[in-house]
């Protein structure tokens, strides 16, 4: 999937990693990762790395140390059609250096297991409940992985492609069922 | 999912007439709350129906050495620490439930709390209660009506939501949004900012006891939500910033109004202080209270003013700035003891500085269209739709079908009230959303209140919770 031009950002120059001692250390860690850069309209830098799934838990440590401190955001996609099916995005900041990081790793349907971060980032204890809650990815090594948003008696994982709207009936009290 | 807890067994209706057979004699669980405390209390019954009996369900709170909120606080010193004497033994605590409903708790929010005595000893937040799956809704939902869905997640600064969400869906079309249109953001998300802050104060005063507080805070707020009801015809949830521009042009006469908003909410503003900020009652509860630190706001995700009254000098309106907010003057201000008192004094002037680039925008709202002109995202007049059949079919199917983005993924932020809210849209191309993740700041200061609360007296909680302020349908979604 490609990026479309973006109104807010401005041609970046061709990357390569060697400029960037941030973004050296994270290819350092994850050899594996395809590392890019572009430039925010106001001077800021964002960065984007997707990552083999054995390579993720050294990646987002490699960034932490690198000076990406500040957790934002961790969430699942489903491309269900797409292999690997699950994808988990992580965005984080280094705001001395006015950068932010978005960390991608594919997570395949059959075997939905990735690393937790919540040893590098506490603050993604919630956010990892949410995406197990949500779309069944398993975070291994993570404290507490119980729903979060859903009941706990929930069967299922809701907004996976194939949990479909209106798939569980609404009990509407003491409504009669059409015979 | 057919044999999911939530369907329906059976006959409802035939249930009523023929009950069934167990339901005649006295079921062994249908003993009254009285008789489990009397068997408890007179030791007779068996420990393990008692411990189901008084269960807390589902969610329980870690062992003492996994919890990764005490995990962090361990080895930095908190100030709001209560020396509680030694001699307290492990029997003296207990469980106990604060909400889901509670009046303090600003929605429906659970504590889990550990007490021993008055102190907390450990907290967990249980959410989920207004869960309604938006983000799913989403996926059924056309760009064009999308609006109208984020706008409803947190409901006292719905034109970020709206802004965030239109600034996503922009950039993936690739589209440039005219200065007029861009301004208008500005005027509204900058109003939005100080209605929510006015409200804050507001409730921050009546749960800490100052209940004219409150009064006076609605009396402002009441003033600016006036405005966008003029502007949008709407109080809340206005659908007004939409991708591509605003749902319409600020009426006529909306300088005179913005005006009298400068005049009047200062002013306000002027009495909160003289109410507040030397008032000892309120310095007692704020001062030292609820304490986070600035290395536990990066990994907890905090931002906002919880982030900046600690000393963070984060603000995405400088340091990825959206929407024009660039060429605006405005102060970003920083407080560096991080406890309850410095989150209102960055809170009331974060308030002034909103009003300060208001003052701005009135000044130099640039001339021109208040939505773009790309006739793929943008109906057309209502004149055309009588004079042209292409305009007529251009109109039917973007309200229809909806208009398609190019496939694509983006992560937005802007600077809501409450912090960093993000929205992380994918498009397979289509007229809908393939996903879209909302990252809201409520959700991370939520989750960061063990840290906040933790070894902190009982009457502390609402001070704390009330200055994290969580809008809990932004939480749960």
């Amino acid at each position: 999937m490609e990026h479309a031009p973006d109104a807010d950002e401005e041609a970046a120059a061709p990357y390569s990693p060697m400029d960037e001692p941030m973004l050296e250390a994270l290819a350092a860690a994850a050899p594996g990762a395809e590392i890019s850069t572009r430039r925010h309209v106001a001077g800021g830098r964002l960065d984007e790395a997707t990552v083999p799934r054995d390579e993720y838990g050294a990646c987002v440590a490699a960034a932490y140390d690198a000076g990406y401190t500040t957790f934002a955001d961790l969430c699942a996609v489903d491309y269900y059609s797409r292999d690997p099916r699950f994808e988990i995005v992580i965005q984080l900041i280094a705001m001395d250096q006015r950068r932010r990081l978005e960390i991608r790793v594919g997570v395949p349907g059959q075997d939905p297991v990735a690393a937790s971060i919540t040893g590098v980032f506490a603050g993604a204890n919630f956010y990892e409940r949410e995406a197990w809650d949500l779309f069944g990815i398993d975070f291994t090594g993570h404290p507490d992985l119980t729903r979060i948003l859903m009941p706990d008696e929930w069967d299922g994982h809701p907004l996976r492609k194939d949990a479909s709207v209106g798939s569980v009936p609404v009990q509407f009290k003491g409504a009669h069922k059409p015979a | 999912m057919s044999d999911t807890p939530h369907n329906v067994e059976g006959d409802l209706h035939a249930l009523a007439v023929d009950p069934p057979e167990e339901s005649a004699g006295p079921a062994p669980d249908a003993q009254s709350r009285r008789q489990v405390h009397d068997m408890w209390v007179a030791g007779t019954e068996e420990q393990a129906w008692i411990a189901e009996a008084t269960d807390e369900g589902a969610q329980e709170l870690l062992p003492r050495d996994i919890d990764p909120a005490l995990a962090v606080q361990r080895g930095v010193v908190v100030s709001d620490d209560y020396e509680v004497a030694e001699q307290v033994v492990e029997d003296e605590r207990q469980i106990i439930n604060m909400g889901p409903q509670h009046p303090s708790t600003h929605g429906v929010l659970r504590l889990q709390l550990e007490i021993e005595s008055e102190t907390i000893r450990r907290v967990k937040p249980i959410i989920g209660y207004l869960h309604t799956g938006m983000e799913k809704t989403a996926e059924t939902l056309t760009y064009t009506q999308g609006a109208t869905n984020v706008t409803r997640m947190d409901y006292l600064s719905p034109f970020h939501n709206e802004l965030c969400f239109s600034l996503a869906v922009e950039q993936l079309l690739g589209i440039e949004i005219p200065p007029r249109a861009q301004a208008i953001r500005v005027l509204m998300t900058e109003l939005n900012r100080v209605s929510s802050h006015l409200l804050w104060v507001a409730t921050q005063g009546m749960d800490m006891g100052a209940v004219s507080m409150m009064l006076y805070g609605w009396r402002e707020r009441e003033l600016v939500l006036q405005f966008f009801e003029a502007v949008t015809g709407l109080r809340m949830n206005h659908n007004y910033v939409r991708p591509g521009g605003v749902a319409a042009d600020l009426p006529d006469g909306w300088e005179d109004q913005v005006e009298s908003l400068l005049d009047v909410v200062p002013k306000g503003l002027g009495e909160y202080e003289e109410l507040l900020s030397e008032n000892p009652i309120f310095l007692d509860r704020a001062v030292g209270v609820g304490v986070i630190l600035p290395e536990e706001c990066r990994a907890y995700g905090v931002t906002g003013p919880i982030a900046r009254a600690s000393g963070i000098d984060w603000d995405l309106r400088k340091a990825f700035p959206y929407s024009g907010i660039d060429q605006y003057d405005f102060d970003v201000p920083v407080e560096q003891n991080g406890d309850v008192y410095d989150r209102y004094l960055v809170r009331m002037e974060e308030t002034k500085q909103s009003l300060r680039i208001v003052r701005q925008v009135l000044e130099t709202m640039p001339a021109g269209d208040y939505r773009t002109v790309d006739r793929k995202v943008t109906p057309p007049p209502r004149k055309r739709i009588d004079e042209s059949m292409e305009a007529l079919i251009h109109h039917f199917k973007l309200f229809t079908e909806g208009f398609k983005v190019p496939e694509g993924r983006v992560y937005q932020a802007v600077e809501s009230p409450r912090g960093e809210l993000g929205m992380y849209l994918v498009s397979s191309g289509g007229p809908r959303p393939w996903r879209l993740h909302a990252r809201t700041p409520s959700f991370a200061a939520v989750q960061a209140l063990p840290v906040m609360m933790t070894d902190s007296l009982v009457a502390d909680i609402v001070a704390t919770l009330a200055s994290t302020d969580p809008v809990l349908g932004d939480v749960d979604r």
